[in-house]
């Protein structure tokens, strides 16, 4: 089989959620990337580092600059011919782009892939994670997004792919990029931290999330992240957010924070390797999942914790 | 003259915007899933059901821009069993003005909605499709894109914020990086996330009047679209049980915990 992968990045360097993409792509076949952006051509010599990559094809074209899904599913629907299956990390862009290139082929897309169990039948969450279905289609071209948690990172050196360049994109005049608000942080990313450091609606303000989470996170050298409760409020921004519509995690230390474990927060960083939890009501439902647990006030507690470690 | 042309961008705004909002009923958020023990799928017997919390944003988008005086007509759209009406009728409810249930008791897949929503677009001409992102059962996150493919249309997913404007409509979405704004020429799709607005409640003599709003009954067949799934289940299993550990007294007792675990 040979597969192509959604190569994330920003023109400028390959996002790390790609590497999880070539893993479970190369269990299936052939490993082919797409670099698809404008200016792209260093993020092309970066993927062709990577090692398990046959072919890198870049698109460089002003009309997939910003990865309008509009103009990019074409694309790559097209280069499906030569292909037979496409695989996107399950990141906002991959979700954006995924399905929009599925339709075009006419096939169902299997959704946020934990394995590959065969050429064709793949585990997949459902209901946020409460049961894993195991899915076998019938179509004969595959789209994929990869849930990056479930999969071991690709090396990012040893491969010496070869790069092609492809024409054909143009725009679809359907849709216009006009900006992006981007926090520029020295954090490292949530989905790729080593530790993680969440707060939930108990902080009650974003002064408070600031002064409280923030040290102890700095202090660990974690990436921040939040319940819904606390995006909802405003305390940090809509990307902080960890769960089932969230951003989906598995660090070895996850820290959850005033936190109550709703099941929507728990499909999110279950799958974290030591998760912690300071509530102050011992029967949260967060310490039902939680391999250290504190009863405490976080007010008291977390303070105290950021000057001990 | 001028009042001529302004007369003239009135009457776009106003009357030929309809929007469809396509709602569907899934497990209540509030209720854990169980997994049947011979691995078929999840218990749904006696299991509260509602709309999906992604759906309500979507109407309720709807509503706030008819409202404002930008839309004219709201028509909700489920496919899925005869008890979808209730979840309809929620819809009405709200504030819907009409809708559609395309019945069927066979599970739909998102290809197979995104085809039937295309020939009610074609049949409905609505200038914008507000979905959600994605069902909180099937957790798929593909049928809004599917139908924006389907019809060649711009898609606006995960929007934090809609703003309609005569001929476009811009939408700001929540991407895993911030914030990312695009503009799209109407009709679009547009796929809601969690923070484009807070839901109402329906209130009672709403309930009542949503009783006589009407609700138009289809089958798949009537659409002539081929729903047969792609995908088959073979299993479904309970996820790896974490067991809880333990509890520590102090945050001294903490410290020594993540220490032992190497944590720090
Ligand atoms: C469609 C949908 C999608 C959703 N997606 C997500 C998602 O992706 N991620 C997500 O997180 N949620 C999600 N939710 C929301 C989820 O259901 C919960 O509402 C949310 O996770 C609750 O956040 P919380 O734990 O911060 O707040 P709460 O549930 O209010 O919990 C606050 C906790 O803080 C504790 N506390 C209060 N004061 C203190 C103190 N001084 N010291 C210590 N502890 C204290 C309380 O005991 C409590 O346990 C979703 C909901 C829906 C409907
Ligand atoms: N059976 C259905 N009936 C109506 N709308 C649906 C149906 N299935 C999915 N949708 C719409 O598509 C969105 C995303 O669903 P999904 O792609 O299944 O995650 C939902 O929030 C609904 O707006």
């Amino acid at each position: 089989m040979k597969t192509l992968i959604w190569v994330e990045h920003d023109n400028a360097s390959m996002k790390d959620a790609t590497l999880a993409v070539v893993t479970a792509a190369a269990k299936l076949g052939e490993v082919h990337a797409l670099v698809a952006g404008s200016g792209c051509a260093s993020v092309a010599d970066q993927v062709a580092k990577v090692d398990g990559i046959a072919t890198v094809h870049v698109a460089d074209d002003a009309a997939l600059a910003n990865g309008l899904a509009e103009n990019v599913a074409p694309l790559v629907a097209g280069l499906m011919d030569s292909h037979d299956a496409f695989l996107a990390p399950a990141t906002t862009t991959g979700k954006n782009i995924a399905p929009r290139v599925a339709a075009l082929l006419d096939v169902m897309q299997i959704s946020d892939i934990l394995s590959v169990e065969s050429a064709d039948t793949f585990t997949r969450p459902i209901y946020a994670g409460n049961a894993i279905a195991t899915v076998k289609t019938s179509d004969s071209k595959l789209v994929i997004t990869v849930r990056g948690t479930a999969f071991d990172k690709a090396a990012t050196e040893g491969g010496s792919a070869s790069i092609e360049a492809v024409g054909g994109a143009s725009d679809a005049g359907t849709s216009a990029f006009v900006s992006e608000e981007i926090a520029k942080s020295e954090r490292p990313e949530l989905t790729s931290a080593k530790t993680i450091v969440s707060g939930g609606r108990a902080l009650g303000s974003s002064e408070k999330f600031e002064e409280v989470i923030t040290p102890l996170a700095d202090k660990l050298g974690a990436a921040i992240g939040a319940s819904r409760a606390a995006v909802d409020a405003g305390y940090v921004p809509n990307d902080y957010q960890v769960g089932q519509t969230g951003k989906i995690v598995a660090p070895e230390v996850y820290m959850a924070i005033g936190i109550s474990g709703a099941i929507q927060h728990l499909a999110g960083m279950k799958d974290s390797k030591v998760i912690v939890a300071i509530n102050k009501d011992e029967d949260a439902p967060i310490f039902q999942v939680a391999d250290i647990g504190l009863v405490a006030d976080l007010f008291d507690a977390v303070p105290e914790l950021t000057s001990k470690v | 003259m001028r009042r001529k042309v302004q007369f003239m961008i009135v009457q776009m705004e106003g009357n030929d915007m309809k929007i469809l909002v396509p709602v569907k009923r899934v497990i209540d958020y509030n209720v854990k899933p169980r997994v049947k023990s011979d691995g078929s799928g999840v218990d749904l017997a006696n299991v509260k059901m509602s709309m999906n919390p992604f759906d309500e944003i979507s109407v309720e988008e709807a509503i706030r821009l008819k409202e404002a005086g930008k839309a004219e007509e709201i028509v909700a759209v489920s496919v899925g069993p005869q008890k979808a009406q209730e979840t309809l009728r929620t819809a009405l409810a709200m504030g819907a003005d009409r809708a559609i249930l395309v019945n069927t008791d066979e599970e739909v897949e998102p290809l197979g909605v995104a085809k039937i929503l295309a020939k009610i677009v074609e049949e409905e001409a609505p200038q914008l499709v507000i979905c959600g992102k994605q069902a909180i059962d099937d957790d798929s996150n593909q049928t809004g894109q599917m139908l924006a493919a389907l019809l060649g249309w711009g898609q606006g997913t995960f929007a934090n914020t809609v703003e309609l404007d005569g001929n476009s409509v811009d939408v700001k979405r929540e991407i895993d990086g911030g914030l990312q704004t695009v503009k799209l020429n109407l009709p679009a799709v547009v796929t809601t996330d969690l923070r484009l607005n807070e839901p109402r409640y329906a209130s009672l003599p709403n309930i009542m009047k949503a009783k006589k709003k009407p609700m138009d009954e289809k089958t798949v067949a009537d659409y002539g679209v081929d729903i047969t799934p792609r995908l088959t289940t073979t299993n479904v299993s309970e996820p790896p049980v974490r067991q809880a550990g333990e509890k520590v007294a102090d945050v001294d007792a903490l410290v020594e915990k993540l220490k032992a675990v190497g944590a720090i």
